[in-house]
């Protein structure tokens, strides 16, 4: 690819070029060099922003938004963290600032809106699979996905944000501490509180499904 | 008994090393903990079984494409930017806009009284005031066309928007440099009018060559509601007055009226 040429005359291919140097080079002026920064990172940042958004618009806004602000505040990564890392927590960070902004937004608006008329995506919980889908099971776990749906809703941006990234991610409280701008002992806390309402949400189900096995019917 | 907490059993199922020894050993001996511990597992197995869908192989490339575009160019070198090839029209035209401006500022301006004479500074406002000025006439009149187009029935379902597409990205390239230029020298007004203005450039050039009506109409409705049209009008204004000293409370106003306008915008948004 042409564009690639001033990135690939180093000797490496856009492929092995570390992001140590591609953020070097970007920062030395060559814009494609950043452009195989974004093609790496990119799946990543869309996992997470996904996961917080629960729709691949949103989760697609906020993977742009997160590498065009890594581009503008490229200077100030300084090698402080590897790329990769460094930009999942900006996008982390503009993820929550509008999940914070959108609650606002829908707590103005009355009666709130259903999702669903209006053609969105079912958020992640929604689309659990079942390994064994009987009918019963299958209308168990429709419902449990929207149970889910509306469990997830109802966390707050931060709790949100805090299971994403530590369930999903495997992020250090330390980390999940820094996007939330909170103590770690405040981001623990936090976790916890999103596991108890996702807990409490299921709560009728996880019975059911305990006395179905307990009388061997699952 | 005392059980264990709920925050130490989901710290447990996180392999959090605080008191595992001690949590393990309760757990062998106290069935109602270990059905606590299973209600979390239960929470974390039904969300590790949430799917993410694959936004395909060449989603980077995806990103890149829609990214590229609005990437501020300050870590370019200027000269590398400036004399890029698919740039010399535009730079070129410009250039020649700047040194009529400047050959019109020496013939007209007259040497003020006491002898001073026009500073550097002064010069070169005026020669950017006349440059935008040029590039702001343009694009007004691209808005406006854009906003009365009526498109031809005769070409079925579809409307052809390719002549558009190419002025937007010729008026893209100078806005780019005016945009970064307004920014170097703090006049946030005129940025941030001139960042709209990108916007509404960057969605038609990146439209394909042949879209909806309802899309075409979409376009002219996002035109409105932005108000970019006046905005540019009143930015226009403002240059105009720059260069009439007797109207400067006038262009004290340009500010205001485009702060209250982006205001409404964000009560609405």
């Amino acid at each position: 690819m042409s564009q690639m040429t001033s990135s690939v005359e180093s000797g490496l291919g856009p492929n092995l070029l570390p992001d140590a140097v591609a953020v070097e080079r970007t920062l030395a002026g060559d814009r494609d060099a950043y452009r195989i920064l974004v093609e790496r990172h990119s799946h990543n940042v869309y996992r997470l922003a996904y996961r917080m958004a629960g729709n691949s618009h949103d989760a697609e806004e906020i993977v742009q938004e997160a590498f065009l602000r890594g581009y503008q505040k490229l200077k100030q990564f300084a090698g402080q963290a590897n790329f990769g890392t460094w930009v999942y927590r900006i996008a982390a960070n503009y993820a929550i600032d509008r999940l914070r902004q959108r609650k606002v937004e829908d707590s103005r608006r009355e009666p709130p809106a259903r999702e669903s008329e209006e053609g969105h995506e079912l958020d992640p919980l929604a689309q659990i699979k079942d390994s064994a889908p009987s009918p019963e099971r299958v209308a168990g776990s429709s419902q449990l996905a929207l149970r889910m749906q509306q469990a997830l809703k109802e966390l707050t941006p931060a709790e949100r944000t805090a299971i994403v990234m530590r369930h999903w991610d495997g992020c250090g409280i330390e980390e999940i501490a820094d996007v939330l701008k909170s103590s770690t002992t405040a981001a623990k806390n936090t976790v916890f509180r999103a596991v108890q309402k996702l807990r409490v949400a299921l709560e009728p189900f996880a019975e059911g499904r305990q006395a179905a096995r307990a009388m061997g019917v699952e | 008994m005392e059980h264990i907490k709920e925050e130490e059993l989901i710290a447990y199922h996180d392999g959090d090393r605080t008191n595992r020894e001690r949590v393990q050993q309760h757990l062998q001996s106290c069935a109602e903990c270990r059905a606590a511990l299973e209600k979390i597992e239960a929470v974390f197995a039904a969300m590790d079984s949430l799917p993410v869908p694959d936004p395909g192989e060449n989603y980077g490339q995806r990103v890149w494409a829609a990214i590229s575009p609005r990437l501020p160019e300050k870590q370019s070198p200027w000269w590398e930017a400036f004399f890029a090839p698919r740039r010399l029209v535009t730079v070129g035209a410009m250039a020649a806009v700047i040194v009529a401006a400047f050959i019109l500022g020496r013939k007209t301006v007259e040497p003020p009284k006491g002898g001073d004479v026009t500073s550097e500074e002064q010069v070169r406002e005026r020669v950017l005031v006349v440059a935008v000025g040029n590039h702001l006439n343009k694009s007004e009149m691209f808005l406006v066309e854009l906003s009365h187009a009526q498109p031809n029935p005769a070409s079925g379902k579809l409307v052809n928007i390719s002549a558009e597409q190419h002025r937007a990205e010729d008026l893209l390239e100078e806005n780019r440099l005016y945009r970064q230029t307004a920014l170097k020298e703090g006049d946030q007004v005129m940025a941030s009018t001139l960042d709209e203005l990108e916007r509404v450039l960057l969605d038609v050039a990146n439209s394909p060559e042949q879209v909806t009506q309802a899309r075409f109409d979409s376009m002219q409705k996002k035109l409105e509601s932005r108000g970019i049209l006046f905005k540019v009008r009143v930015v226009q204004q403002g240059l105009r007055d720059r260069t009439n000293p007797a109207k400067q409370p006038v262009q004290q106003n340009q500010q205001r009226n485009i702060s209250r306008m982006n205001h409404k915008e964000g009560n609405l948004a």
